[in-house]
């Protein structure tokens, strides 16, 4: 499959008043120079393209009204905005709660929602919030700063059921309520993360009755929002319903309009068996779905559907060294394989057109991205003379050996492995055996917490490069289980950096050296491709590359 | 007969507790920490704070030793407690009881169903008198256990659901999107039924009292539907334990088919994410419908045919 076969445009919104709309018609060509060099935080937003779609411009007027039938899945039995993490379980939760702030998807920007202004203090420990002053929750309690602050208090609460919120909250201090419309986050060390951290659903408001309920409970859809939809049913393992929330008037920036949602209902079906979803969709029975398997995709180019992709922001499928093991730890032999893999290779062969290679440790559509492009390029050569230099020599089937030592390594994964195949083959070439181990989740858990493993595998989807401190840093996460270096005070400091212009230097510096130590070796970049009928309007992603169901509408509407 | 009876209740309590015990061990010893998947599913599938998982051990008991938590487990199990879905924080009981309706649906109506059709075929293998088209009946039943659920399932849908837009493709209401899970879940039970009882119709066929029916003037349908059915249908209802057993399994593969809620689909999502309780809930479930059915056939066997009911204390004494 090559990556050019259909010039991909654009499709843009009804109603942006903010950014300049990008041009509907994109050379494929065009689209992948623009995503090499796609927009940072704090800039005007000139809308560099990150994402695509295969049909024109979308220039229809809004109808209000319908339904839209969805598919996803897994019911993964939580649709609680708080707890969950699964997409398809986002695809829901996002949906029923407004956040205090809203991201660009096209920027990065962090923009006005439910709070209209806000500043932090120097180190970034303190964020203060102004609220709007007319929004409401579904139950018609107003947002005003008491709740606010029990939000954060019942996430910290929640805590490991939580894990994402709490993760964002990680050295939460407290709330203080300034006034009815000012509240005060602190926290105990700097955390410049936490600006966009309230952006996301799991940072999202709930009534506060909703912080009374049991954790159980709000799972099966018992909790009040503050978003464009409420939870109208929920069915166990095959139907959520959402309806439109009527009073809703406080849409963010970042999205087209700002009164209620268009729909009135959106059906999400769970749909486990792939073909079904293809058949489902193909049929009519449904209208949309984010699932839909790559090599059933050119069914759906044009001939009355239309799709839509983004790649997902944060760090990209990577191999990540467990430096505490020889291999591992040993960096010419990491240096090796990150320069022995051919990432162009792997994505025109094996993904969809819409899979980049990786360019950095972050993707491209993550915020205060730096290209890193050319310490990623593919040079056979120079990973043979590292591993010259480094005495590791040919041995007699061709792999390298080292004082009777094979350069025999294993990569844990559970992911489809078919990318790592394909780097298996690429690294045979330079000398290099990489066993691959494909594991069951459950079983990958055991593996990593054993710390009996080479190299894991994985991608993580973040809208905030804060990602990289949370897993890389020596003094957080330390995924490489690895001894403190240089790049941790870089990581270290770019959580008390507010302004973007230096944060970015700060990052890119880090994952230079990321990139220069081999600590991460980046392969390819995920997206999520939405496919839907051509009756369907507006569906797309907000920044986080998670479905936003806000601004789309079906032809027909109610009458539909 | 009481006796028999209460021997027979312990027994279907024995094979509870095993099948319970069991599943509880292979559950344990699967090389992977339940707390990291409910960890996982808060969306920490890679990169799971360690703190956190200290936190969920002790919050759903993990940190203590197998033992205590097989004694405590058990116990709480006697009283249909499962302990808490890793998954959704609820009672794991109130989560499978949640799809047991659909289920039982489905699997009633795939039961008369294939029952039927299993009959039908069985009386056609024998039936026509010209010998070329019983030959070619008869190849149907094993055809028809050949056959892939999965396979079937995805056939029907291409066909009636996604060419004809006949019945719906997913979902389960109403009674259009029963049709073709039913007709699925039906085959394999329909061609199973057909194998043993056509076989035990044309033993049945060969029997003396066939002969004496056929002296006396009866006619071929008579003789056929009325002397050898009756008497041939008992080992196919010796069946119907092992059937409904293989219905529950099937539903397994046709509720991810058919995207239906149920017992199955639950079943895969369950092992998949290591939901301890909710597995260790199905498995009882199962069990129980299991013994109840086979408990069942057995105290009907009398009435079926009065031969067994003089047996019946005997075997008790």
């Amino acid at each position: 499959m090559t990556r050019t076969t259909q010039p991909p445009a654009r499709r843009t919104r009804p109603t942006t008043a903010r950014h300049a709309v990008v041009p509907a018609m994109l050379s494929a060509g065009l689209l992948l120079a623009a995503c090499a060099s796609p927009g940072t935080a704090g800039s005007d937003g000139s809308g560099d393209a990150i994402d695509g779609a295969s049909d024109g411009a979308d220039e229809a007027t809004p109808v209000e009204g319908g339904n839209l039938t969805f598919a996803i899945t897994v019911d993964s039995h939580c649709i609680d905005p708080q707890q969950v993490g699964n997409n398809d379980a986002i695809a829901v939760a996002r949906q029923t709660v407004a956040s205090l702030t809203a991201q660009d998807p096209e920027t990065g920007e962090i923009v006005p929602w439910l709070a209209t202004s806000w500043e932090s203090n120097e180190d970034a420990s303190s964020f203060t919030f102004t609220l709007r002053d007319d929004a409401t929750y579904a139950d018609g309690t107003p947002i005003d700063a008491e709740s606010v602050k029990t939000n954060f208090d019942a996430i910290v609460a929640l805590g490991a059921k939580a894990s994402l919120g709490s993760q964002y909250l990680a050295g939460y201090e407290g709330t203080t309520v300034v006034d009815e419309h000012t509240v005060t986050v602190d926290f105990a060390a700097p955390s410049a993360q936490f600006l966009q951290a309230t952006s996301t659903f799991s940072l999202g408001l709930l009534s506060p009755a909703t912080a009374q309920l049991t954790p159980e409970d709000r799972c099966t859809g018992d909790f009040v929002g503050s978003g464009p939809f409420a939870v109208s049913s929920y069915t166990q393992d095959s139907e959520i319903v959402l309806e439109k929330v009527p009073d809703y008037a406080w849409g963010s920036e970042a999205n087209g309009h700002t009164g209620a949602a268009y729909l009135d209902t959106i059906t999400y079906t769970v749909v486990p068996e792939s073909s079904v979803r293809t058949g489902s969709l193909a049929s009519g029975q449904i209208d949309a779905t984010a699932a839909i398997a790559t090599v059933d995709l050119p069914q759906f180019a044009g001939d009355g559907f239309w799709s839509t992709y983004r790649a997902n922001p944060g760090v990209v499928f990577s191999l990540f060294p467990n430096e505490s093991s020889p291999l591992g730890g040993d960096k010419a032999v990491r240096q090796a394989i990150l320069k022995g893999i051919d990432r162009e290779q792997v994505a025109t062969t094996l993904l969809t057109e819409e899979d980049q290679p990786a360019t950095s440790v972050l993707s491209h559509s993550t915020p205060l991205y730096t290209d890193l492009g050319d310490a990623l390029a593919y040079d056979p050569e120079g990973a043979k003379k590292i591993l010259d230099d480094a005495g590791w020599v040919e041995g007699a089937d061709g792999v390298r050996e080292k004082d009777g030592q094979r350069l025999s390594t294993t990569v844990t994964f559970w992911q489809v492995p078919e990318p790592l195949e394909l780097v298996q083959q690429q690294l045979a070439q330079i000398g290099v055996e990489l066993n691959l181990q494909h594991v069951t989740v459950a079983e990958s858990q055991a593996i990593k917490e054993s710390g009996d493993f080479d190299f894991d595998y994985y991608n993580l989807t973040r809208s905030d490069p804060d990602v990289l401190r949370l897993i890389f840093s020596a003094n957080a996460r330390n995924v490489n289980k690895r001894e403190p270096a240089e790049v941790d005070s870089l990581l270290d400091s770019s959580a008390t950096i507010t302004d973007p212009t230096q944060r970015q230097d700060v990052l890119a510096q880090a994952a230079e050296l990321l990139v220069e130590d081999a600590h991460a070796i980046p392969v390819y970049e995920l997206s999520t491709t939405i496919v839907a009928a051509d009756h369907v309007h507006g569906l797309g992603f907000e920044a986080s590359s998670r479905l936003d169901f806000y601004d789309a509408w079906v032809e027909g509407g109610a009458g539909s | 007969m009481t006796r028999y009876l209460l021997r027979r209740v312990g027994q279907g309590v024995f094979v509870l507790w095993a099948a319970w015990t069991i599943s509880f061990f292979i559950l344990y010893l699967l090389p992977s920490d339940p707390a990291a998947l409910i960890a996982a599913r808060g969306g920490e599938a890679d990169t799971v704070d360690p703190a956190l998982l200290e936190q969920l051990r002790a919050q759903y008991g993990l940190d203590r030793p197998v033992r205590v938590q097989y004694v405590t487990a058990l116990l709480a199990a006697l009283r249909l407690d499962f302990g808490q879905s890793y998954a959704s924080g609820g009672p794991a009981m109130d989560v499978v009881a949640g799809v047991l309706p659909s289920t039982i649906q489905l699997a009633a109506v795939a039961l008369v169903l294939g029952v039927a059709l299993g009959a039908l075929l069985a009386v056609a293998t024998v039936l026509p008198r010209a010998a070329w088209l019983r030959q070619l009946v008869s190849t149907l039943p094993p055809v028809g256990v050949a056959l892939p659920t999965f396979w079937v399932g995805l056939i029907l849908l291409q066909v009636f659901s996604f060419r004809l837009g006949l019945f719906p493709a997913m979902g389960d209401d109403g009674v259009a999107s029963l049709v073709l899970p039913a007709v699925t879940l039906a085959v394999p039970v329909a061609a199973g039924l057909a194998q043993v009882l056509s076989r035990s119709l044309r033993e049945a066929l060969g029997e003396p009292y066939v002969e004496t029916a056929r002296a006396k003037g009866a006619s071929r349908l008579r003789v056929q539907l009325g002397h050898a059915l009756r008497n041939a249908a008992l080992p196919a209802f010796t069946m119907l334990g092992l059937t409904v057993g293989g219905l529950l399994g099937g539903t397994v593969v046709t509720e991810t088919v058919f995207s239906r809620a149920g017992l199955g689909r639950l079943a895969v999502t369950a092992v998949n994410s290591q939901d301890i309780p909710v597995v260790q809930a199905i498995v009882v479930v199962s069990a129980l419908v299991f013994v109840t059915v086979t408990l069942v056939v057995d105290l009907v066997y009398p009435l079926i045919d009065p031969r067994i009911a003089v047996r019946a204390p005997a075997l008790a004494a």
